[in-house]
């Protein structure tokens, strides 16, 4: 491969690696701060890149939509959307013990991705939305260099707003409900409304991961919403990068996406008629990576940073 | 009237199926105090044991039926000694994330071995019988009967063997359990074991009924799970109560709603019961 096509190809590895980050960003919040335990990141996911692919494709006769509005119309109503969905998720299991946000979560992704398929007027169905603008598109191009700086500028405002909001009274609650729900409540703060919170801001920016994603790949169809790759490779990316640590949740997106496109490039070499075999093969590696991470290092590359260890 | 019967025919099919499913995931949360997310997946896995004797060696289901409970059963405690032991010490939600990889370990393994294709046990038509203008496969009537019958020998396991009752008391409360000298590991183990090859059972019966692909077992995990919560999740008898409720209800749904959508019914009557009655029909626990 010669040195341009290298390059290239290295913008269009750090893009998916930054779209990941974001939904590791996201997931850290939910799970590494206030343990909420959300198995649906694919719905949330999804409503954004289908909110923003909808107001922002030019119109189209097969699905709802093509507003042709500007980009930024287009993150902000997915974030808005992905939140509005998590409120309704929130309020219905705020109460309840973790494994029933887990069932709901999943629940709720496996609902949006029914609709996705089969709600043709909103969505074209299996067949997909193409031709979903990239950022500045009509001034600077079709770069990806463009779009990888859009995705770095967005991670840096989301890293830095969640670590200031970790180090702020309100992150310290959230830990707290983690480590002792009955103490907090003890203390006389309103445990529900602190996970509610926690939970939507999470799914916010899971949602504007969602957007930049259906923007980065032009084409979007419910094919790219399944638990698999959407919800689990998120998983796998904070509990190896250190769930409770938003340096780790970044990190972890970087080297879970070099595990994987690695396997992918390994499997490449098999002969053709095992295609589907790979990838299977690939999900099969990468969930034995987890058990093995799990039991010989759950708390990740970055474990969390803790009083005693500073 | 008559298609509404014939839909609640389909529903008590169904019914069954989850009931077989449920009883596993309600014991295992009981037990473990975890919800077991790699349990639909444990049924896609039963169903291909069985197909590996029904395709390969030639056995008619009935025989195949057992054998693959039998290698699911040993496959749960395969997976729960080499895995989930060594992280039962930690948070139970740890044990959670593991069988959702769990899961998707398991359905890629499928995917590898027998691959992506829907297969069946026997090709040809199963020709109904007509009861008053109804519509009843004879498959239908192997998987009603083959779920009665081990919710019957569950039945008397529970309530007439010792480790029935210690797996009642574990369910109650571990730690007394643990005081009055339950040996809690052992339990664990018979958890695995009633588990997977019930799972396996569940999973048999529902690729006779439709197809064996790999998402066989994930595309019932809702409905299964909706049905140990409906019927109190812990509660193992609830869960017969709850399959059936969501069997039917789902089935019955499909006069009105778009069929894809039945997942969707069992989450939305799932909530439903959350939110009038957080523990189930049957009261389940925290």
């Amino acid at each position: 491969m010669e040195l341009g096509g290298i390059t290239e190809y290295g913008l269009f590895f750090l893009s998916f690696v930054g779209i990941y980050a974001l939904l590791s960003l996201g997931l850290n919040l939910q799970w590494g701060l206030t343990g909420q335990f959300n198995i649906g990141i694919a719905g949330f996911f999804a409503v954004g890149a289908y909110t923003s692919a909808i107001l922002t494709t030019a119109p189209s006769p097969h699905h709802l939509g093509g507003f042709g509005m500007p980009l930024v119309v287009g993150l902000i109503l997915a974030m808005v959307l992905a939140g509005l969905v998590a409120v309704l998720v929130g309020l219905l299991t705020v109460r309840l013990r973790t494994d029933y946000l887990a069932i709901a979560t999943i629940g709720i992704a496996e609902i949006i991705r029914l609709m996705l398929k089969n709600e043709e007027w909103l969505t074209n169905g299996v067949r997909g939305i193409p031709g979903i603008p990239r950022p500045f598109a009509e001034t600077l191009g079709q770069s990806d260099a463009v779009f990888l700086l859009v995705v770095v500028v967005l991670i840096l405002i989301v890293y830095l707003a969640l670590e200031a909001a970790r180090r702020s009274p309100w992150g310290r609650v959230l830990r707290a409900i983690r480590e002792n729900e009955d103490g907090v409540r003890a203390a006389g703060k309103d445990i529900e409304r602190f996970r509610l919170e926690a939970f939507v801001v999470g799914s916010m920016i899971m949602g504007l991961g969602g957007a930049l994603f259906a923007h980065f790949v032009g084409f979007i169809s419910p094919e790219a919403f399944t638990p698999e790759f959407a919800t689990f490779l998120v998983w796998v990316m904070l509990i190896a990068g250190g769930s409770g640590n938003n340096k780790g949740a970044v990190l972890g997106a970087l080297i879970i996406w070099l595990v994987w496109t690695g396997t992918e490039f390994l499997t490449s070499m098999a002969p053709p008629e095992y295609v589907t075999q790979a990838g299977a093969l690939r999900l099969l590696m990468i969930g034995i990576l987890v058990q093995v991470i799990l039991l010989v290092r759950p708390d990740g590359l970055l474990p969390e940073e803790t009083a005693e260890r500073k | 009237m008559t298609d509404l019967l014939q839909l609640l025919v389909f529903g008590i099919v169904f019914g069954s199926i989850l009931t077989l499913g449920a009883i596993g995931v309600s014991l295992i949360f009981g037990i473990l105090r975890f919800a077991h997310f790699a349990h639909g997946d444990m049924m896609t896995v039963g169903a291909y044991f069985a197909l590996i004797f029904v395709a390969q060696i030639g056995w008619p289901i009935y025989l195949a039926l057992p054998a693959a409970m039998i290698g699911a059963a040993l496959l749960a405690i395969l997976i729960d000694q080499t895995v989930y032991r060594r992280l039962r010490r930690t948070a139970p939600v740890i044990l959670l994330i593991s069988s959702f990889g769990m899961a998707l370990l398991l359905r890629a393994a499928v995917q590898l071995i027998w691959g992506t294709d829907n297969q069946v046990y026997q090709p040809g038509i199963n020709v109904p019988y007509v009861v008053f203008d109804i519509r009843i496969k004879p498959d239908h009537l192997v998987i009603v009967g083959a779920s009665v019958i081990l919710v019957f020998a569950f039945h008397l396991f529970l309530k007439m063997t010792r480790m029935g009752k210690a797996m009642r008391a574990m369910s109650d409360n571990v730690d007394l359990a643990r005081v009055s000298g339950i040996d809690s590991e052992r339990v664990v183990i018979w958890t695995w074991v009633i588990g997977g090859a019930l799972a396996a059972a569940a999973g048999v019966l529902l690729a006779l009924d439709t197809r064996l692909n790999p998402q066989l077992g994930w595309n019932v995990l809702l409905p299964v799970f909706a049905a140990t919560i409906v019927g109190g999740i812990g509660r193992v008898y609830g869960a017969i109560a709850g399959g059936m409720f969501i069997g039917i209800a789902t089935e019955l749904s499909t006069a009105v709603i778009l069929p894809a959508y039945k997942p969707a019914v069992a989450f939305t009557l799932m909530v439903l019961v959350l939110i009038l009655r957080p523990r189930g029909l049957v009261r389940g626990m925290n």
